[in-house]
């Protein structure tokens, strides 16, 4: 992964590189952390307050966990830089967005058009979710 | 019947311009056909043996006229003339060019239709019971909260990629007619201290695995419902199998942990979850429900029909159920001639049914989930007259839930996946019993053309899958599975037959049955009673 990730975040890139769970766990002053797809974004609460950087790992599209491991890290508060890193394709941003992922690693270069188109596609959506869009049944009621 | 406000269309149209920039991507060769594979499923697209195969959702079984003529016209212009009614209360059209489909998803936007999430590992359609609105025996219309999950459910942002396809229905009688029990979440609404809430069943499922649900929670009223689904949805999406796709669905997660450490876990995540605000207030619901008002009924619509013409009598006593609304009743339109493809309408009988839900329904019809459609509130007086149409156009079967009412996968006529042809099978069983099946009652037979269980077989009275043994198609038999509210799995009867012997099985078991029955039992009665045994004797004797 040599390109820079694609980052919705204005502060400076995070450059200490991530170390794995078990490594926070153990040790830990580490500020960068990876969960790979089946670990427990929770097993991190504890100590959220030091972390500037979660990359989680997507080793297949298919593989849905780290869309809930993002809004389990959003919901407790987590505001530091949340990165989906692996087989991230461009049809899922936009969700992965809605989940909280602000920054990405795709493994498969990913055309900006295409993504531009993507993600101005839906003006509403259905569901609240992390990313603070106002849902439709809000709008119906207010 | 709901409709569609700006935001609802806005959102549909906005996923027609989604996927029509998908397929130029993939017809530019942008996108590989792996990478392509999981859009186009996201949208009821499949490739089949012979072309692609575009399903169609119609949420909770319903649809109005001018949307089931859109069905016909699509069928005309872009299939082959036919389509095909699902057990999921979809339709399919088999004969779809890629090219097309963006067009395709267009005209079905215009009358608020759409092909979201009818496959991929995601919420499917949701399905309702085709009664709805229309049957003396339910404590409500369960369409409102149908509708509400179908809102939540389309394009969650993170139940989009779950380990496995899952499945809702929802229903509020006591009678199951939708299979409820054998979907990943089953919802029957229930009234506690006079509020309406649900009962939620997780785990059940057909496929390699059949499963019948585990109650999770007896009573989670309107208030909670998003949240507390969003829980049931998150454990499994967090730790349900990615290993391995035929241990994926929430069965079984639920059978390697346990309904209740399951349910330990939700109510957790629910705790957590209901702080976040995600429960549309209650107007919502409101709403929703203020669009599924009961038609406006004439009060004065006489009781009496006139049986005097008895081809129509057999029709009344076998088609036709009781409606709670004195004066009307709820016609049932058999999509299973004798010989003919089960679920399978031509464009002309879709613009039929279209013209008669407009005519004799207050504009409305049902798909069951038995591949049947339902005309939900015809007016006795009016019972004759769309006999004499139904007969015309080939649809007046008056098989209703007897033998020859089969449900079948599409088999190897369609189907990459298929062992064994299910529809030839269906049209040799109906022929075969068509002159005995008013004598034989109520006797639900369901078939699929391999384990995946498309064709419900597990839920079958008698239940047929095809195998492939070296190289050729070869049935099993199984017997005394129901998916009504009597839920229970069939039991395969021994080793395998022909396609030819496994109709003289059939026979050997339905003959079996008329010696052994008692007064008023029905097959699945008789076989519960006495057991698998004297059947099993009769089959291999
Ligand atoms: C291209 C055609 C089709 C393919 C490739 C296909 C594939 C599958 C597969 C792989 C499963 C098993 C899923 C699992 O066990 O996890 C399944 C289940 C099922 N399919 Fe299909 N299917 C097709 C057509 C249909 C049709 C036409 C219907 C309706 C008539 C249908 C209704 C169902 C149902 C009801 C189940 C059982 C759901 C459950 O396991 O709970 N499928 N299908
Ligand atoms: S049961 Fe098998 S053969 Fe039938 S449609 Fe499903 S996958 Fe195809």
């Amino acid at each position: 992964m040599v390109d820079a990730p694609l980052r919705f975040r204005d502060d400076e890139p995070h450059d200490e590189p991530a170390v794995t769970l078990d490594a926070f766990l153990g040790q830990s002053n580490a500020t960068a952390v990876r969960l790979e797809a089946g670990e427990d974004a929770r097993a991190l609460l504890p100590q959220i307050g030091q972390i500037a950087l979660v990359e989680v790992s997507f080793p297949s599209f298919r593989d849905g966990r780290g869309y809930s491991a993002a809004r389990v890290l959003r919901e407790a508060g987590y505001t530091g830089e949340l990165r989906a890193a692996g087989d991230v394709l461009v049809d899922q941003l936009p969700l992965m967005r809605r989940c909280g992922f602000d920054s990405f690693a795709p493994e498969a270069p990913i055309d900006p058009e295409a993504l531009q188109r993507s993600l101005d596609r839906y003006d509403y959506r259905y569901q609240p979710a992390a990313d603070g869009i106002v849902p439709v049944w809000k709008l119906r009621h207010g | 019947m709901y409709r569609y406000d700006q935001y609802d269309q806005a959102i549909v149209d906005a996923r027609v311009d989604e996927f029509r920039d998908q397929v130029e991507r993939r017809l530019s060769g942008q996108l590989s056909e792996d990478q392509f594979k999981p859009l186009r499923l996201m949208n009821g697209l499949y490739l089949q043996l012979h072309a692609y195969m575009l399903r169609v959702a119609i949420p909770y079984g319903t649809l109005d006229s001018r949307q089931m003529r859109m069905l016909a016209g699509i069928a005309r212009d872009y299939d082959r003339g036919y389509g095909h009614f699902t057990t999921r209360q979809n339709l399919q059209f088999n004969w779809i060019k890629l090219a097309d489909t963006p067009d395709i998803l267009a005209r079905l936007a215009t009358v608020q239709m759409h092909a979201i999430q009818t496959s991929g590992n995601c919420i499917r359609n949701i399905s309702a019971d085709q009664y709805a609105g229309a049957a003396a025996d339910e404590v409500a219309d369960p369409r409102p909260w149908a509708e509400l999950i179908r809102q939540w459910s389309t394009f969650h942002p993170e139940f989009s990629y779950l380990p496995r396809k899952f499945k809702f229905a929802v229903i509020a009688a006591e009678e199951d007619r939708a299979a409820m029990r054998l979907h990943d979440i089953g919802i029957r609404l229930v009234t506690r201290d006079g509020e309406l809430g649900a009962s939620i069943y997780v785990g059940g499922g057909m496929g390699r695995t059949p499963m019948i649900s585990h109650l999770v929670r007896d009573f989670v009223g309107s208030d909670d419902l998003m949240s507390y689904l969003e829980a049931c949805l998150r454990v499994y999406n967090r730790y349900g199998r990615r290993d391995n796709i035929y241990k994926a669905r929430i069965k079984i997660l639920l059978h390697e942990i346990g309904a209740d450490e399951y349910r330990r876990q939700v109510e957790e995540e629910f705790l957590l979850v209901k702080q976040l605000g995600i429960d549309p207030p209650r107007a919502e619901l409101e709403r929703i429900t203020a669009m599924f008002a009961p038609p406006a009924f004439d009060p004065a619509a006489p009781d009496a029909v006139d049986r005097s013409d008895p081809d129509f009598a057999v029709w009344l006593d076998q088609n036709v159920a009781a409606h709670k609304q004195p004066g009307y009743a709820i016609v049932n339109v058999s999509l299973k001639p004798i010989g003919g493809i089960p679920g399978d309408a031509d464009a002309d009988q879709i613009a039929l049914l279209a013209d008669l839900g407009a005519a004799y329904s207050f504009d409305e019809l049902r798909v069951t989930h038995a591949q049947n459609i339902v005309l939900p509130h015809v007016a006795k007086r009016d019972l004759y007259a769309v006999w004499r149409r139904l007969t015309k156009a080939g649809l007046a079967e008056p098989n209703l839930d007897l033998i020859t009412d089969i449900i079948a996968c599409p088999g190897l006529d369609y189907c990459s996946l298929a062992n064994a042809r299910s529809i030839p099978l269906a049209q040799k069983i109906a022929t075969r019993f068509a002159d005995r099946q008013r004598e034989l009652g109520e006797l639900k037979l369901k078939i699929s053309g391999c384990i995946n269980a498309c064709g419900h077989h597990h839920a079958g009275h008698i239940g047929i899958l095809g195998v492939d043994k070296k190289g050729t198609e070869n049935y099993q038999l199984s017997l005394g599975g129901s998916g009504a509210q009597d839920v229970s799995l069939a039991k395969i009867t021994g080793p395998g037959f022909s396609e030819d012997g496994v109709v003289d099985a059939i026979e050997r078991v339905t003959d079996r049955y008329l010696a052994t029955r008692e007064p008023g039992e029905r097959f699945l009665d008789t076989y519960r009673r006495v057991g698998f045994e004297p059947f099993k004797d009769a089959i291999y004797g």
